[in-house]
Order: structure tokens, then sequence, then C-alpha cells
């Protein structure tokens, strides 16, 4: 009949050593991987992943080591005559196998219902700053209580202090996730929810909307720049008394064009234009990226953005205005103005 | 002899009504109805792969443009829909139909014709889910269709009305074969089957049909109110009016959580029956097995929230659910060890159905450890929603679930249709499978720690994410590899003669004492049942034949109808007619659907007789 033949262990090792190498060679740890924490949240969540998958690989190798010795040991054999020992069971190993699982859940549980408290309380004190999020398809709005800045798609934090973040939605959920600095945080309709964070060390993070919204989800990106304490007060500074000064006829023109198309949607600090539906753009130029981190902040970059907006972002809400070759140069030239 | 072939002749008249195709449609038996499940899972299976493979070609490399951000959402939302609602919970209830009546020695289930309606309103619900990809684009919102994202402001295309209107319809059919196997399982025992002698599969049966019970009536209060939302403007998950749009996820993980062990039970159930026989020994710890079993259903309804641990619930309520959900890895970890201890001492045969029940136990031990690091709430955070939940659930619903159904299909095939699958394509079949699915699934654990997102449509590079995906997408293809010559495998027996053997992998349970394939009526004498393990206690210490709890004689049989089918199709049209805003449609649709209902109530079914083929001088007139 059958032939009594070994799984194919043989078969099994290339297997092994592959899985061994996407281990070794996976870990290049990138610009946004939470196993390079930059601050003590992502270090706390990270020391909780370390000591949660140092117990349960010791549980697997048991496991393992067990399964592959018994399918070794225990493997039919032709000279099998007599049924094995018919076994139905052994209470007392039923209760080990029961407690010794319990045991490393109550260990594993003390860690986690700490960190619980001490990462999930939102941090309201004097020393944290506050920062308000809002989510929008597809990008995310910054506002600094107390002071009127408002920014878009990169926040500035200072570096060693907390940052109590209160995150909202204005249409439907998002999650605001840096994993460099710490884990995600849904942005819930209806509610308000806080995240704390804290960068060690100066520096760009970059983070992404980690929920689906829709068809520009993956377009949803943003940078935290993590900035010394003086270099952080003097940009809040900076966005409270900003000016627009346009010389050369082009950055006129393109000053001329975006209040006209331009300024229902969008606000500039020191202009006239209040529109609140797009993203707030003071000192546009300072920012590394457009778009949510979609096309580089590059002359380049933003007339491929004025060109066709939804063409260059799935999903992006900002209509293709038409606009002519020379009315996006003079636009991109304006643009490039705000500093 | 002569006498009685003309009876049987007789008594197949009304069968004989309807041939070919009718013969199918028209059907209450139990094991067609298996048989149609379990095709039905595998064509929306060759769906959901071809949707999960274009995932995977899209995700190759960076800033990839194959498919569309708005196509490449509405391809992981139907494989996911498909992948839960279409396979993995028909192909085990196809198990179930097929083989759970003869595991427990009855002739057919509670309510035959109720069966044939909750299959045709499976197969026709899925079809219906599909049809979406030509009228306007199919669901877009995710499988677990958060709103307000899924509301009509956002997703104004029928895509949506698709899910709701399509899961309304499979739910209904679910619901009623939990109803029938609840009923079936407690009523309608062979004499001496208590519930402590049940076979582990039926007992995995029965705590699933009751998860069924309890878990469906929320989704499907979320369907029905986001269907009131965007057919009639009512609203429910309507922000600015007043909605909630925690009210969703709630309702909806209180049924999604149950889910996942709706269709990982069974496959425990199936890796009990075949872990035993090829170690030639029993199940190690059964009334351990059986209790953890009923554990892990009751647990299951109260972790529903570690699924939103980032929904900032705040950390009392975070702490509750991660202790909760880690609690659930105590009555998993039995059966694993359980299924270890069986394995110890025995004679392992490494047949298919065996090796791909042994895969089963390593890939769902690396599943259930991502699992309980994903319970760790504050950690979770850097999971969830990550590639991480990918890898992770993955690992349980393929390395568990589906390396479950397929060490069923090979275990039960020759039961089902009496024919063996060929093993050595099988081998291939099972190395393939399970590498594929290693190469495919394991790097996306390393994908989500390294900060890659789910459900995202395309990735910039210089995030170190490529190479992983593109590992990913090889094993995919693997995969694909592993699946074509199950096909062929599949194809190739078919055209084979049936071999017709009744116990070909000398084991336990009450089916394989009964002809391969089983008549219509299943036992010709229904068995009297005096251990666990009957069938096998039976050949041991016996001759190999069952004590007989009734005399040979005349059996009756349900009729077949056309009723189910058309009462299916019946609430399809309405829910067509309800999409397209055929509102008058719908509504004459229903009240058709509702006549046919009453109509049923007031049939009286006479059925019909079967004289059973006894072998040896059995037969008493």
């Amino acid at each position: 009949m059958r032939r009594h033949r070994r799984p194919g262990f043989k078969a099994s090792l290339p297997l092994v050593v592959t899985l061994a190498a996407l281990l070794l060679g996976g870990c290049g740890l990138g610009k946004q991987s939470a196993l390079s924490p930059a601050g003590p949240v992502a270090q706390a969540q990270l020391s909780m992943l370390w000591q949660s998958l140092a117990i349960m690989t010791v549980i697997f190798i048991v496991v393992l080591a067990v399964f592959v010795y018994s399918l070794i040991r225990f493997r039919a054999r032709k000279t099998d005559t007599e049924l094995p020992k018919q076994v139905h069971g052994s209470t007392a190993l039923e209760i080990v196998w029961t407690i010794i699982p319990i045991i490393i859940i109550v260990a594993l549980s003390i860690s986690t219902v700490h960190y619980a408290f001490v990462l999930e309380t939102p941090q309201t004190g004097k020393n944290a700053v506050q920062v308000q999020v809002i989510g929008h398809q597809f990008w995310w709005e910054f506002r600094y209580p107390g002071t009127g800045v408002v920014t878009a798609n990169q926040v500035h934090i200072p570096v060693g202090k907390k940052v109590n973040f209160t995150l909202q939605s204005a249409d439907v959920v998002h999650s605001f996730w840096v994993p460099r600095l710490g884990g995600k945080t849904d942005l819930i309709p209806g509610r308000t929810n806080t995240l704390w964070l804290e960068a060690s060390k100066a520096g760009v993070y970059y983070g992404q909307c980690a929920q689906l919204c829709g068809a520009g989800h993956a377009y949803m990106k943003f940078t935290v720049l993590a900035q010394s304490p003086a270099a952080y007060t003097a940009w809040l500074h900076h966005m409270q008394t900003d000016t627009v000064s346009v010389t050369t006829p082009e950055e006129k023109a393109g000053l001329a064009l975006f209040k006209q198309n331009c300024s229902t949607c969008h606000t500039i600090q020191g202009t006239p234009f209040h529109g609140n539906i797009g993203p707030n753009l003071t000192a546009l130029a300072t920012r590394p990226t457009i778009a949510a981190g979609t096309l580089p902040n590059t002359a380049q970059g933003l007339a491929t953005w004025l060109k066709n907006p939804p063409a260059a972002k799935p999903g992006a809400k900002m209509p293709d205005l038409g606009l002519s070759q020379s009315q996006i140069q003079s636009l991109v030239a304006f643009l490039q103005t705000l500093k | 002899m002569a006498a009685i072939t003309e009876r049987v002749a007789i008594a197949h008249a009304q069968e004989r009504n309807y041939r070919g195709i009718w013969a199918w449609l028209a059907t209450v038996d139990h094991k067609k109805i298996g048989i149609m499940y379990i095709y039905a899972a595998l064509f929306f299976m060759a769906f959901g792969g071809a949707e999960a493979l274009l995932v995977r070609i899209q995700l190759w490399q960076p800033n990839n443009h194959l498919v569309s951000a708005e196509t490449f959402n509405q391809l992981f939302t139907m494989h996911g829909v498909t992948m839960i609602f279409l396979v993995a919970m028909p192909i085990l209830i196809g198990y179930i139909n097929a083989i759970v009546p003869l595991q427990i020695g009855a002739r057919d289930v509670a309510f035959p014709r109720m069966n044939a309606l909750s299959l045709w309103l499976f197969v026709l619900g899925g079809i219906f889910l599909y049809t979406s990809w030509f009228m306007g684009g199919a669901p877009d919102a995710g499988w677990f269709n958060y709103v307000p994202l899924s509301g009509a402001h956002y997703s104004p295309g029928a895509g949506v009305d698709f899910y709701d209107i399509g899961l309304q319809i499979t739910g209904i059919g679910t619901l009623m074969t939990a109803i029938n196997f609840l009923v079936t399982i407690l009523n309608m025992r062979a004499p001496g089957m208590r519930l402590l002698r049940m076979p582990m599969f039926t007992w995995s049966a029965l705590i699933t049909m009751l998860l069924i019970l309890f878990a469906f009536p929320p989704i499907t209060v979320n369907l029905i109110l986001q269907m009131m939302d965007r057919l009639f403007h009512a609203t429910f998950f309507n922000i600015p009016l007043g909605g909630n749009a925690l009210l969703w996820q709630n309702l909806f993980w209180i049924f999604g959580h149950p889910e996942v062990y709706i269709v990982i039970l069974p496959a425990f159930g199936i890796i009990s029956e075949i872990i035993p026989t090829f170690s030639r020994k029993p199940l190690f710890g059964y009334e351990s097995m059986a209790l953890a079993l009923s554990v892990i259903a009751f647990l299951s309804f109260m972790v529903w929230t570690h699924h939103m641990f980032a929904d900032g619930l705040g950390p009392i309520v975070n702490s509750i659910f991660a202790i909760t959900s880690m609690l659930i890895a105590v009555p998993t970890g039995i059966k694993i060890f359980n299924w270890l201890a069986t394995l110890w001492g025995g004679q392992i045969r490494f047949t298919t159905a065996n090796l791909y029940a042994l895969a089963f136990i390593p890939l769902f031990v690396i599943g259930g450890i991502s699992g309980v690091m994903l319970a760790m709430a504050p950690a979770d955070l850097q999971y969830n929603d990550s590639y991480f939940v990918v890898a992770h659930f993955h690992y349980v619903l393929f390395g568990g679930t589906l390396m479950g159904a397929l060490a069923g299909l090979y275990y039960w095939f020759p039961k089902i249709w009496g024919r063996l699958l060929n093993e050595k394509l099988g081998r291939l079949n099972f190395w393939l499978v399970f590498i594929g699915f290693n190469v495919t699934f394991f790097p996306m654990h390393i994908l989500g720690l390294e900060g890659m997102p789910r459900r995202i449509s395309t990735y910039a590079p210089g995030y170190g994410w490529t190479t992983p995906n593109q590992i990913a997408t090889v094993g995919a293809f693997i995969l694909l590899a592993g699946m074509l010559v199950l096909l062929y495998n599949l194809i190739s027996t078919f055209m084979k003669q049936p071999d017709l053997v009744q116990d070909p992998w000398d084991a336990r349970s009450l089916e394989w004492s009964i002809p391969s394939p089983t008549p219509e009526y299943n036992f010709a004498q229904i068995p009297l049942v005096e251990d666990r393990d009957a069938y096998w206690v039976a050949k041991r210490e016996g001759s190999g034949e069952l004590p007989k709890a009734e005399p040979v004689g005349p059996i009756h049989m349900p009729s077949p109808s056309l009723s189910p089918f058309f009462l299916a199709v019946t609430i399809v049209i309405a829910g067509y007619a309800a999409l397209l805003h055929a509102d008058w449609l719908a509504l004459i649709a229903l009240l058709a659907a509702f006549w046919q209902i009453g109509l049923q109530l007031v049939h009286e079914d006479h059925g019909y007789h079967v004289h059973p083929d006894v072998p040896t001088g059995g037969a008493t007139e």
C-alpha cells in the first residue's frame, strides 16, 4: 500500500533557510520602522514586543521540538504489527499545560496593564506641548492651540518634551501613526482621541494614515520634524508673524492667480486669504513634500500637482483647475516665495 | 430480490422526476447539498485567489500603477469578503453537511428543505455580490466596512449596497444552517450516541453553530441599519446628524471576532479526526478538547474590542479586553498540546490529509504567537492595521482554516465522492502550498513592523518594503502553482473510475462504517452506539459491524423540491430591486417570498419510502 516515508524533512530545510534569511535580511530598519524607536513610547512598545516574542519563541521551540521528535520517532514502520498503546488522556499532563499558559498570561498582563495606563493617559499637564490633529481625506491638519498657528502634513515638535496630540476627523476614520515615535490612534468623526508621543532626538520621523480612508489612503503621509526647543519656539514665532512678499512680475502674477483660483479653499498667514477647505499653505516652501507626501516640494512637483491634482494623487479633492502652462509657472513661482 | 429492486425503482421514481441539473436544484439530500457547498466554495476561492494575486502583483514594486487605487480597494475588499463569507464558512459548512449526519448516525438533517434554502441563499447571494463588478463597482470599504467611509456620502456607488444586501442574503442562509444543525446534532443522534461520544468534528460543528446563532444577529442589525441609511436616508451612521461611528465598529466586531472562531473551530474538529486516525490512537484528552472548544466559543464573545484598541477607548477598557483576549491562548494551548500528545507514541502515517493536518499545528502556533502579541493592547498600537496583522490573520485563517479544509478534502474525498485523490499529486500539492504560504505571509510580519500599513494601494521606494513585498508576491505564485496541482488532482480523480473504498484510512467514526459514496438513506439500519470511536472499537473487538438499533425496513425520505431554490431566487430579485431603487418590485418580490414561506408552512410533505440495499440476507420482507 502506502509507502511509509519521512515527511520530507530534507525538503523543508530550504524553507527554514529562506525564513531565516528573511528574518535577518528583511530587518533593514527602514525610515518608518517600529523596530528603531526614537522616543520613550516606541521604546516601551518595542520592549513589550521583545518580551512577548521571547516567551512565545520559547513556547514555539518546545512545541516544534516535541512535534518534530514525534514525527520522526513515532512514524509508522513496516515492522509495526500491533496497535500502539491506546492512551486516552492524562489529567496531570492536561492540568500542567493549562496552568503554564495561565502563568505566562499573568506575566504578560502585568506589563500590558502597566503600559496601557502609562501610554494611554492623556498628557494635559503644563509641560506637555498640545497639538490638535485633524484628519482630512487625504491630508493632515495640525493646529497649535493658543498660538493661532496652523500647518499641514508636517508637524513640528520640540525634542525631549511630551507632545499631547488631540485627534479629530473632518470626514472618515483615519489613523495617526509615526512608528519610530510610537503606536497609532484613530481619528474618529464625532470623537476626540488623544495620543502622546515624545522624540528623544532631533530629526524627521515618517508617518502615515493607517486606517483605510478611501482612494487616497496610501497617499496620506506626513512627517514629524523634531527640533530643539529653541528652534521649535522660533518656528512658532515665524509662523505667527510670517508675511508674504512678492517681487518679480511672475510672482505677482502668481499671487493674482492664487487670489482668483485658490483663496476660497486655502489660507496663507499674512494675506487676506482665509479659505478653510484645503491645507493651510503658510510657509509652504519650508515643507519637504506637497500633497501629504505624494510629491517632492520642488518646482517640478508643484507643477505636476497644479496641472491635475486627482491625476497626481488618487481621490484628491482639489479639482483640476484647467490652468495653462504659464499660469502654472506663475503660481509655482508664487508658492515658492512662501517661506 | 427482484421484488425489492422493483420497490426501490418505484421509490426512486419521485427523485427521478427531476433529472440532470434539476435533480441538483431540487435535492434536499444533505450529502448533495454538502457537495454543492464545497464546489461553490472552491469556485469562489478561484475568484478570491485571483483578487489576492492582483493585489500581490500591484505591490510588487514601489509606485506601481497596474490597477488604480479605487480598483485596489475593491480588490482587497472583495478578497476578504469572498474568503470569509464565500469560501471559509461554506467549505466548512459543506463538510458539516456531508459528514456530521453520518458521524451521528442520522439519515438527514432535521430540516432538509431549509437546508437546501441555506445552500441556495449562499450560492445566489455570492453570485449577487460578484455581479457588483459589472454593476458600477464592487464594495471598496474593506471587509469590515467601517462607517462613515462606507456611508452614502463617501461611497456613493452601489458597491456597499451589494455588501449590505449580499451579506444579508447569505447571512439568512448561514443562520438557518445554525438552527438546522443545532437541532440535528442535539435531536437526531443514533441511540447511544451521547454528547460525550460524539466525534470531535461533530462537537466542533455543534459549538460553531451556537457561535453562528449568537454572532450573526449583530452583523445583521448592522447591515440593516446601514441599508436603511443608504437606501432610505436614515442617519444611524451619519455623524453630522447624530449618528455614531463606533456603533458600527462595536456591532461588527461583536460578530467579527466570533466569526474568526466560526471558521477555525470546524478546522480544529477536522484536525482532531485526522490526527488520531493517522496515529492509530484515540484523541488525547477528549473531554478537555470538547471543553476547550466550548471555552473558546464563550470567550470569543468577550474580546471584540481588541480589534478596536486604537480607537482610544482608554486604558481600562483596553486592559480588560487585552486580558480576556490573552486568555483564549489557554484553551487553544490545551488543544495544541493534546494533538501533540495524540501523536506521541503513535504510528504516524504521512498521507496528504495528515500532512495538511500536521502542518496546521506549527502554522497555527505561529498565528497564536502573533495573536498573543496583538492582544497586548499598548504594543498592539504598533501592530494594529499594519501588515503584521495581515500576517497574523493569514497564519490563522490560511495556515489554520484552509490547511484544515484541505486536510478534510483529502480525508473525506473518498467518502463523499467514492474516489481517492492521488497521493503523489497530493504531496506535491501540499509542499507547494506549505512553502508558498510561508513565503507569502511570513515576510508580512516584517513589513508590518517596518511600518507598512495594510490596505495601501502602493508605496514609495526608500522604506525597505520592496524586498519583502517581492518575496511575498513570489510566494503567492508558488501558492497558485500548488492550487493548480490540486485542481489537476481533482479533475484527474473525477475522470477515473470510482474506487468505492469504504474505509481507506482505517478510521474511527461512523461515516466510515457505511459504503462510499454513501447511499441516499445513509444507514440501511441505524447503528447502536456503545462507545466513543464506535466503528474503531467494532473493527478491533468484533466483525467491524456495528450493532443495529432497528430492523431492516422501508426508509422514509423527504421529497425533493424546487421551492427552496425558487424562494432563494425571489429573495435575490428583491435584493437587486432594492439596490436599483425599484422599490415596488422589491416590495412585490418580498411579498412573493413571504407567500412562498407561507406555502411551505402549510405544505405537508409525505415523502416517499426507499428500501435499503442490504448486502447479505438482511431484508425482512
